[in-house]
């Protein structure tokens, strides 16, 4: 029996960490649901069982039936007739059975049916998931688009809606048009008021929608007409029970293949507002955004992970000059830097969960009763470092993504070009993520920030002040060695106080930070669990510092004006 | 329209992946190499009934298991997939039973639980493959029993109708409930183990394991009676111990032989009916068949 949970030990090693005690303290607020819930934890470790137990149901799913799923997934993809969306035959299996399995809507309170999971487990299972089928984690994940109704929506739409998501109905995030992509202020589709009816409606074309036939849509719209920017953006949810929403077409995609990703008419659809007006871009789709940036992030480990175990068998499998593969330099040092570079991404994933779950549980909290200053203080300094870690960590983890990709093709030689291996489809699948949620090239716009205001290295320095083993003494060297770099890169990028000469850099920059932080958390794993995490960060730090090095040598020896050979002729 | 439904299912070493230490030196199964599942074919046949309980509301699934102390676990996977209770028929007098010992012991516990409408089992467990233990059952019981189903097309009235696999097709039959079913493999896979229902039954244990375990949570017991999972014994179900377990088996095992596979040696037959003739003689005469 295939368990995509049990079989990979670093699970259960995130799952342990000493910060989920305060975690599940605030997700379960002192476990008073066990009076009403008969599926409630009795206490701290009872949770984590449950967790455990929990997980291990995704796992023998994943292994049993989504994965193998998965080809054919790939193969057949949904089709559209008629203005419907139809799954692969596979998908909808899948579907079904982590319906049966109560899986759906994990995350929600038990008072809308749902599971009360904190974010790690949850992530752990989107990692799991994405392991088996990318394509499926993305249809899957979108359940998430529920917890903007939580946040934001009032209680009527929290009622209606969260549980039928919980009961296995389908969500989509309908943002993106013809022109407006990463540029979301540009949306055009129009949300009208019909006072008589006390109804809004919506009209318009949606481009590029994941899943986009789904049952409850979240719908990014211009309410305020005459307006040009973010300040005239609402959010709405339209249920497709009400019509009025029909595909156009579904995209002839590189990857994620079983994902539909639809092009959305709205005719006069009925639609109901969420929150405020005018907040819809500014506030909702931002909070939205995070969660999905999350969801990309887990869904890019997955990928790490299934890209990396598939070079692995292969390396051990094939055969040339009388030996199997994997015992040349050549490629046991590839696959080595791929097991640290899905290591490194899984420990930034599962770190940044943390910070999310406990101020997310804080803001939850806020919501019922007035936080104590410290409480605040907790709220505000993780808040700050989720905000911070989202997009280093997404820009990371895809990345990763697509190298371990490109290599495990690479280590399967000539056959990795043929479609008979599921290597390839892992390359055109993992293609996306670094473009999707958010480029990498945006990710870094949003990070940037807190390389400048120190944000990183702020934490870098918490790690670096947590103790190792003396064993493990070398290696913290080698990062505070890396560390300083850093500090020295971002003084002289910052000085000239030049904007177009810090964007010019800034991917430098976040880079850096982001290998001092693998590194330090790998370093930290590795001091807890040697047996599981020792390889992955000598090796992963060991290409940090070669990394990091390289950007501090391009930038050391460069000068504004050099800006200048790179930027175009725009004149002509 | 609601059933009373009984799932008999069986723990079993998980044969079909079995390694080089599978068997001892002696001959014998090493259970400890192998781990203990839930008999596939009564995944199956539990499946069925999940089936019938999801399209009548009301209905009720028991599960009736035979084995050890630690096949209680089959007990578990049995609620945490929508089963509504479960029964552990253990003792030591069971052990070492055959077929027609089983068969009895699991008789008696049914006219125990009482009133039913219909049985289902694994068409065979993993590691007898003797597909007796059903049908005689339904012998004991004096029902009907419908062997190899693949799957329960209908339930009218009193009347079930069942889709079987057989060799050379399918057959459709009707039969009048209660009566026993024997679930085939190829049936509808079981579904996956429901986190709520996970959740909810995790601590179930019988009597014997709040004994022996160390157990954090006690008063749990008290508070949640649906988490004391059942436990019978021979007198339990008022069985003469003398046809249970060994003492009730007719069947005597005289030896174990480990069976290596080799095609050795080949023969080229003619198509034609004489040298076939020759091959069955040869056949019956070293007793390969018959």
């Amino acid at each position: 029996m295939a368990n995509f949970y049990t079989d990979t030990p670093q699970f259960k090693h995130y799952l342990q960490h000493p910060l989920m005690k305060r975690i599940v303290e605030l997700k379960e607020r002192n476990y008073t649901d066990r009076q009403t819930y008969d599926y409630a934890p009795i206490d701290f470790e009872d949770a984590m069982d449950s967790y455990d137990k929990v997980l291990e149901v995704v796992g023998e799913i994943c292994g049993e039936i989504i994965e193998p799923n998965a080809e054919e997934v790939d193969h057949n993809g949904p089709t559209v007739a008629d203005g419907r969306v139809t799954y692969a035959k596979n998908t909808q299996e899948n579907l079904d059975a982590l319906n049966k399995a109560g899986l759906m809507g994990m995350r929600f309170s038990r008072k809308y049916g749902g599971l009360n999971f904190p974010m790690v487990p949850y992530m752990i299972s989107a990692d799991i998931v994405s392991r088996a089928d990318a394509s499926f984690q993305n249809i899957w994940m979108l359940q998430d688009c529920g917890e903007t109704i939580y946040e934001f929506g009032d209680e009527v739409q929290k009622n209606k809606y969260i549980p039928r998501v919980v009961n296995g109905q389908t969500m989509s995030m309908d943002l993106t048009e013809p022109d407006a992509g990463s540029d979301l202020q540009a949306v055009m589709l129009k949300a009208s008021f019909n006072e008589a009816e006390n109804q809004w409606y919506l009209n318009g074309v949606k481009r590029f929608i994941t899943n986009g036939d789904s049952d409850i849509h979240l719908v990014l719209a211009r309410s305020e007409e005459g307006t040009k920017d973010a300040r005239g953006l609402s959010m709405f949810i339209y249920d497709k029970n009400s019509g009025g929403v029909t595909v156009r077409r579904i995209e002839n995609k590189m990857g994620i293949k079983g994902a539909p990703t639809c092009e959305l008419v709205f005719r006069n659809a009925k639609a109901e507002l969420v929150g405020s007006r005018r907040m819809g871009l500014i506030k909702y789709v931002m909070s939205l955004m995070n969660g999905a940036r999350l969801g990309i992030m887990a869904q890019s480990v997955g990928l790490c992970e299934a890209a990396t175990r598939e070079a692995y068998q292969y390396a051990t499998e094939r055969r040339q000059f009388g030996k199997a593969i994997i015992s040349f330099p050549a490629v046991y040092e590839m696959l080595a830097n791929m097991r640290a570079k899905t290591d490194a991404s899984r420990s930034i994933l599962y770190e940044t969960c943390r910070f999310v779950d406990i101020y997310k549980e804080l803001e939850d909290i806020a919501r019922e009763r007035k936080l104590s200053p410290e409480e605040r203080e907790e709220m505000k300094y993780y808040s700050r470092l989720a905000d911070a870690f989202t997009p280093l960590g997404k820009a990371m983890s895809s990345e990763f993504a697509n190298q371990n990709a490109y290599d495990a093709i690479q280590i399967h030689g000539g056959s990795g070009y043929m479609k008979d291996y599921k290597c390839e489809r892992l390359y055109r699948d993992a293609r996306i993520t670094n473009i999707y949620e958010g480029t990498t090239q945006l990710q870094v716009v949003a990070a940037i920030r807190h390389v400048t205001t120190g944000t990183y290295l702020q934490r870098i320095g918490e790690y670096a002040a947590m103790p190792v083993s003396p064993e493990l003494e070398p290696l913290k060297k080698i990062l505070l060695k890396m560390t300083e770099m850093y500090a020295k890169l971002v003084e002289r990028v910052t000085a000239p106080k030049d904007e177009e000469y810090l964007d010019f850099h800034a991917r430098r920059l976040v880079e850096c930070a982001g290998h001092i932080i693998g590194g330090y958390l790998l370093l930290h794993d590795a001091n807890k669990n040697q047996d599981l995490f020792r390889r992955s960060a000598q090796v992963y730090v060991y290409y940090g510092r070669n990394e990091v090095v390289k950007n501090y040598n391009f930038i050391a020896q460069a000068h504004v004006e050099d800006v200048a050979f790179y930027k175009p002729d725009l004149s002509e | 329209m609601a059933f009373n439904i009984i799932v008999l299912a069986k723990q079993v070493p998980d044969t079909r992946n079995v390694g080089k230490d599978a068997m001892k030196a002696d001959g014998t199964v090493n259970r400890a190499a192998l781990p203990a599942i839930f008999n596939p074919e009564d995944l199956n046949a539990m499946e069925q009934a999940l089936g019938i309980k999801e399209q009548f509301p009301g209905s009720t699934i028991t599960v009736l298991t035979m084995g050890p102390g630690r096949a209680a676990d089959i007990l578990r996977e049995g609620l945490f997939r929508g089963a509504d209770d479960g029964v552990l028929l253990t003792d030591r007098a069971f052990a070492g039973a055959d077929t027609l010992a089983t068969s009895y012991a699991l008789s008696m516990a049914i006219r125990k639980i009482g009133k039913f409408d219909l049985i289902l089992a694994g068409r065979q467990a993993i590691d007898g493959d003797t597909a007796q233990v059903g049908p005689q059952i339904a012998e004991k019981l004096g029902i009907p029993q419908i062997t190899y189903a693949e799957n329960i097309e209908a339930i009218k009235g009193d009347r079930i109708i069942v889709k079987r696999r057989l060799d050379n097709g399918v057959e459709v039959v009707e039969c009048p409930l209660p009566t026993l079913i024997t679930v085939n493999g190829s049936a509808r896979t079981c579904r996956p183990r429901n986190a709520k229902l996970l959740l909810k039954y995790k601590h179930a244990k019988t009597v014997t394991e709040r004994q022996v375990e160390n157990l954090d949570y006690i008063d749990i017991y008290n508070s949640h009676p649906y988490l004391n999972l059942t436990e019978w014994s021979v007198a339990d179900v008022q069985a003469d111990s003398k046809l249970c377990g060994l003492s009730g088996s007719p069947t005597k095992v005289k030896k174990i032989e480990n069976v290596v596979f080799q095609a050795k040696e080949s023969k080229r037959l003619g198509d034609n009916d004489v040298e076939i003739d020759e091959l069955m003689r040869e056949l019956i005469e070293n007793h390969t068949i018959g």
